[in-house]
């Protein structure tokens, strides 16, 4: 049994990364005057969860420092660097992570840094030209196995993963991070069906309901809820978190049900950066029209600083 | 030259406030292709068809064939990858009139592979009934409204939003299978399309200089493609003829004037300037253009190899590139 002290411990590392993971995002985006911060804000415990709690992973088996781009896939270029190495080693009894939401991607090499899997340094790389740190992740990027900035494509890869692991006899299971739009795609549908279909229950996926999308709010009332009563219908299982609560999420996240399963986690795309609600429901990418409203931002961020 | 601002935005509410049977689909990417202040404008003509392309392509469908000209609106990789199979049955098919404007054409996202479009218009070429034009300039943006209008089925508008230069005349509009003469000259011929034009004319007066006399075709209508004046303007070169896209070798610019060469026998040479099979990554634009070959300087390699003359041209003699602030305000987003 472990002591309620180190129960403690871990829930004060984990929201320590999910805090450090807001601020680092809202520094990037205060000085490259524009990013993905609402992601962050929404899903900041969701990897701080992933990858200080939930994910059973080797050691990162790539460099600190990204290297730089080194061409596409093709016959002249076999070596083609696959960015899940910054995940560990595949091996039979690790777990491995698919990354579905690619304009997520700010929040994902920010993750790797708090977790110690990628240098601080690797994030001067982000957008620039010739690194591999980009914007929208693929599947050179630091953490990002699978390309899919063409959303709502991870899912049906990680089916065919999980597929190919459970006819091994992996032990270790295949986790997915997806965000609410996806489950507009057709595609999640199919892929949820055909999981349960074919009893992947090594196949875990967390997704950040923030109900947020590019044009704005989702409706929260006819979209969200049945949501994961739709994922029920279609044979996985599926149970609705607070996604800032490290507890709930820990269960919701170690449940075995037998079946695929989803942790819907409920978030807030301001969370943790309220002045940000002035720009409701307009959240999807923040970029500052003025100096005025970035010193705004910037005296937020030296109060969460200091 | 004059650089206009989101020149779709304004343009299109205006032009549609005559045309009822216009409607407005999208699926999520509303402010990102320049469609929010539409919206706003005439809501109950707008349909936000949620993060769903595939669905997207089968309402055009059931709404053109209740007489309404749907125009979809998205990013072009978003229209012709994953919903294909629903755009070629349920609209090329039946010949309806669906207008697709097709957003980030080839390289001009940073968004990285999944967000450039650079087989679009060769697949587009392949899909029977399907019209296909591109917009290089403010004054294309402006005027290719009526140029799909005007067709009687399905067109694929590969379009440009942000900061868009004008490079033609406000009073010579788009019009379809129509090239436009930018420069005259009997050594070589020198196709380009949407924002390859813009590359070429940075090249033109050091290749003048160079005494290199050079006929700058500009094409915005990529299907059909019968305008007289390209395989004339061939015949007559004294080296032959280079095209420039920003989009793949394959299937392309490249590829139609090459079937136009071999069709009418031409013996002259041509050089395909464009993506080598290959798929890009993320980055800016013009590091983008540099690494594939897409830029001036490529071009005036191109003019080298074709015709064996050495110009002499150095990066410092081209006109200065164009550089969009990579958080221009004339953007919704990042992307
Ligand atoms: C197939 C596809 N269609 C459209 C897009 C453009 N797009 C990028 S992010 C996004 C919003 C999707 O919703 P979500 O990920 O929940 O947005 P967020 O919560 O990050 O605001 C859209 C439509 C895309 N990347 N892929
Ligand atoms: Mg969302």
């Amino acid at each position: 049994m472990t002591s309620p002290d180190t129960q403690n411990d871990w829930r004060v590392e984990t929201q320590a990364v999910a805090d450090r993971i807001r601020v680092r995002v809202l520094d990037h985006v205060l000085s490259h005057n524009g990013g993905y911060m609402s992601q962050a804000l929404s899903s900041a415990e969701i990897f701080a969860m992933l990858y200080t709690r939930v994910l059973d992973l080797g050691p990162s088996t790539a460099p600190m420092i990204p290297q730089p781009f080194a061409g596409v896939p093709g016959a002249d270029n076999q070596d083609f660097f696959n960015g899940g190495a910054y995940n560990g080693p595949k091996a039979a009894e690790y777990d491995r992570f698919i990354f579905s939401p690619a304009h997520y991607a700010l929040v994902l090499y920010t993750t790797l840094i708090e977790v110690g899997r990628l240098s601080e340094d690797g994030l001067e790389q982000f957008d620039k030209d010739g690194s591999t740190v980009e914007m929208i992740g693929a599947e050179h990027s630091p953490g990002v196995e699978t390309t899919t900035g063409s959303l709502a494509q991870a899912l049906s890869q990680a089916g065919g993963i999980a597929l190919a692991r459970k006819r091994r006899g992996d032990t270790g299971k295949v986790w997915v991070m997806m965000s609410d739009g996806e489950f507009q795609e057709g595609q999640t549908w199919e892929a949820i069906s055909e999981a349960a279909k074919f009893d992947l229950d090594n196949l875990r996926i967390v997704v950040d309901v923030n109900g947020q999308q590019c044009d704005g709010c989702m409706d929260a009332e006819n979209y969200v809820d049945p949501l994961t009563g739709r994922i029920r219908a279609f044979g996985a299982s599926a149970v609705e978190v607070d996604g800032h609560d490290l507890d709930a999420l820990d269960a919701a996240m170690s449940m075995e049900t037998g079946k695929p399963h989803f942790v819907m986690a409920l978030t807030d795309p301001v969370r943790g950066l309220p002045i940000f609600e002035e720009r409701a429901p307009l959240l999807h990418y923040l970029r500052f029209t003025s100096e005025d409203e970035r010193d705004r931002y910037r005296a937020v961020y030296e109060e969460m600083v200091n | 030259m004059e650089i206009v601002k989101r020149p779709h935005v304004e343009n299109f509410i205006a032009w549609a406030a005559d045309k009822p049977e216009v409607v407005v689909l999208t699926a999520d990417l509303t402010n990102s292709s320049e469609v929010g202040k539409w919206r706003d404008t005439y809501p109950d003509r707008f349909f936000g068809m949620s993060m769903a392309e595939q669905n997207m392509m089968g309402f055009a469908s059931g709404l053109a064939r209740e007489g309404y000209v749907p125009y979809i609106h998205t990013f072009a990789v978003f229209i012709y990858r994953r919903p294909y199979d629903q755009l070629a049955m349920s609209i090329a098919y039946p010949n309806l009139n669906v207008k697709f404007v097709a957003f980030l054409p080839g390289i001009t996202t940073p968004g990285g592979v999944t967000h450039q479009a650079i087989e679009d218009v060769s697949i587009m070429r392949a899909t029977p009934n399907m019209t296909i034009v591109e917009t290089g300039d403010a004054t294309e943006v402006e005027s290719v409204l009526d140029v799909a209008h005007a067709v009687d089925g399905p067109v694929y508008i590969r379009m440009l939003r942000g900061e868009v230069p004008r490079l033609f005349p406000k009073d010579e509009p788009m019009r379809l299978d129509e090239v436009r003469m930018l420069s005259d000259g009997e050594d070589v011929v020198i196709i380009t399309a949407g924002i390859t034009t813009e590359e070429a004319m940075r090249a033109s007066v050091p290749l003048a200089d160079a005494g290199i006399g050079v006929r700058h075709l500009h094409v915005s209508t990529h299907k059909p493609l019968d305008d007289p004046m390209i395989l004339e303007s061939i015949a007559r070169s004294r080296y032959g003829v280079i095209t420039l896209e920003n989009h793949t070798i394959i299937g392309g610019l490249g590829s139609a004037v090459a079937e136009k060469m071999a069709d009418a026998g031409s013996g002259k040479r041509l050089l395909r300037l464009g993506l080598r099979d290959t798929y890009a990554h993320g980055a800016s634009r013009a590091y983008l253009m540099k690494e594939y070959g897409l830029d001036a300087a490529a071009l005036v390699a191109g003019v080298e190899e074709l015709t064996g003359i050495d110009t002499g041209i150095t990066e410092n003699d081209l006109a200065e590139a164009r550089v969009e602030a990579t958080h221009s305000l004339a953007k919704a987003e990042g992307l």
